[in-house]
């Protein structure tokens, strides 16, 4: 039994039994309960119709859960007749249950366990060794969430951008666990992409293409960050590659740019060079002033530096810097790498010292102490040779 | 997401403003502490924040490699090292701001007289998983 197809069925059947009357947080539990009853008696007894046997048996563990709750509760319960489903198509439902898990009311931690637990169908011990806490502590998260959103009815309109912001961040914030989170978000936004018709939608997934086919040339067999310019790009995913670009030209000729199809641009253009020489870095330049004028992010001026950098050459990209907040995070990352294609390899050597200091993360402050370590050596065999010649 | 680190010193934090040592509290201000502990772990897992809490010995040895073949060399503990970590707590918060405002709760725990022994904790970030989108 595929795992994956099994999930993939998570929202369709969820919607079902809200638009049958049950309320959110219990038709989730149900669903959970469901998923794991096939997980384990689909391998060796397969249902003809999935979806429609784990509607039938999320129904009935509802109806069961409701019951025993009533009848401990002695509360009303008006859930004893199955309804006739409502007119709303299944495709609108999947899209609601996007919004809902995204809902604004949510913090962005709480939208992306619940959004990979009820629409993607993880279970809760999975999304928490994917963020490293306790099982405990991810289950009052999600169940906290589910409370907020219980308030909201699924019949309002959402709004895709809060939906494109969690998966940006489930796809974004790296790997860990037996669960490939990547993957996870490029699933997900697939599956949006398949029930609305939204150019960011189609943004975001070329986005999440192209940087996903580059992840087996982004780290050396030890583990360590290999720079987009040195990766060898014959381990790039070509065919992952092909249908970013593919997705990617077909929302830009609907003529909506948006901030996630101006990122795709950008990372198709790196991914459509055969060599780091050849990226085409006056274009990219171009898209990132695109960029500059969607957003008013500083990460976005900061990579336009770079940008410029290779375009015009070190001295236009440090100009770039000079007028960004020093505090900016890898701004000193930034500054040392100008500084070393300039030729100051004693000011580079500094800043990446300094800029492994205030790395976020273990990764980077490697990567950012080796390029220190590699001036430093070189600086080093300068002045011995300058002590030779004397 | 981040997980923060809160450190809890013996020794090497700046003195706090209710400084008298747990041995000289009186026993129900000792329960009140140790209360007051149990009920912030269980609060933060409720809210979904809490990662780990864990107490440490003030009794450790330092532990270094001698050299091919031969055991481990151990020495101390050192009367003198400055810093001496007593225990912590890691959560898992939404931002720089939440994680002050649990560390400033937790030092809120009470102490002698039942007052709040203001203690200083020490923040410290996780360094977090590396993005994948960077450029």
């Amino acid at each position: 039994m595929n795992e994956a197809l099994v999930r993939s069925l998570t929202p369709g059947v969820l919607a079902v039994l809200v638009r049958r009357g049950a309320d959110f947080a219990a038709a989730e539990d149900a669903v959970q309960d469901a998923l794991v009853e096939a997980v384990r008696g689909w391998p060796a007894d397969p249902p003809r119709d999935p979806k429609g046997w784990l509607v039938t048996v999320a129904w009935r563990k509802f109806l069961d859960a409701t019951r025993a709750d009533a009848a401990r509760r002695r509360r009303e319960t008006r859930v004893g007749e199955e309804p006739a489903p409502g007119s709303a198509t299944a495709v609108d439902d999947t899209l609601q249950l996007y919004f809902l898990c995204a809902h604004p009311s949510l913090t962005p931690a709480s939208a992306v366990a619940l959004t990979l637990r009820a629409v993607g169908g993880l279970t809760t011990r999975q999304i928490a060794r994917a963020y490293l806490v306790p099982e405990a502590t991810m289950a009052q998260r999600i169940s906290r969430a589910k409370r907020t959103v219980s308030e909201v009815r699924l019949d309002q309109p959402g709004d895709v951008a809060t939906v494109l912001r969690v998966l940006y961040l489930v796809f974004n914030e790296g790997y860990s666990g037996d669960v490939d989170l990547a993957a996870e978000a490029i699933r997900l936004t697939r599956q949006l992409a398949a029930v609305i018709d939204h150019p960011e939608v189609a943004g975001l997934l070329a986005l999440m293409l192209l940087h996903h086919a580059r992840r087996a040339g982004r780290t050396a067999q030890d583990g360590s960050l290999v720079p987009l310019a040195a990766q060898d790009r014959g381990r790039w995913d070509t065919a992952s590659i092909a249908e970013g670009v593919e997705i990617l030209q077909a929302a830009l000729a609907r003529d909506r740019l948006g901030e996630f199809q101006a990122q795709a641009a950008i990372a198709a253009l790196h991914a459509d060079a055969p060599t780091a020489e050849e990226t085409d870095w006056v274009q990219i330049v171009e898209w990132y002033d695109e960029l500059t004028r969607l957003t008013a992010s500083p990460v976005v001026r900061l990579n336009r530096a770079v940008a410029v950098g290779e375009a015009d050459g070190p001295r236009a990209g440090l100009a770039a810097l000079a007028a960004l907040d020093a505090s900016l995070p890898r701004r000193t990352a930034v500054a040392a790498y100008l500084h070393e294609r300039d030729g100051d390899l004693a000011a580079a050597a500094r800043l990446y010292a300094e800029a492994a200091h205030l790395a976020p993360n273990l990764a980077e402050r490697d990567h950012l102490t080796r390029q220190a370590a590699r001036l430093n050596a070189r600086l080093e065999d300068r002045a011995e040779d300058r002590r030779g010649d004397r | 997401m981040a997980k923060y680190l809160l450190l809890k010193h013996y020794r090497g934090a700046p003195a706090s403003v209710n400084d008298v040592p747990m041995a000289k509290w009186t026993p129900e201000e000792i329960s009140a502490h140790v209360g007051y502990m149990n009920d912030f772990a269980a609060r933060l897992e409720g809210t979904g924040e809490f990662v780990d809490s864990q107490a440490l010995s003030p009794e450790g040895t330092f532990v270094r490699y001698d050299g091919e073949g031969r055991p481990p060399v151990t020495d101390g503990p050192f009367a003198e090292t400055k810093d001496l970590i007593a225990g912590w707590m890691v959560i898992d918060v939404d931002s720089y701001a939440r994680a002050v405002e649990l560390a400033g709760e937790l030092s809120a725990a009470p102490g002698a007289g039942g007052r709040p022994i203001h203690e200083w904790l020490e923040l410290r970030p996780f360094l977090g998983e590396h993005p994948t989108i960077t450029e």
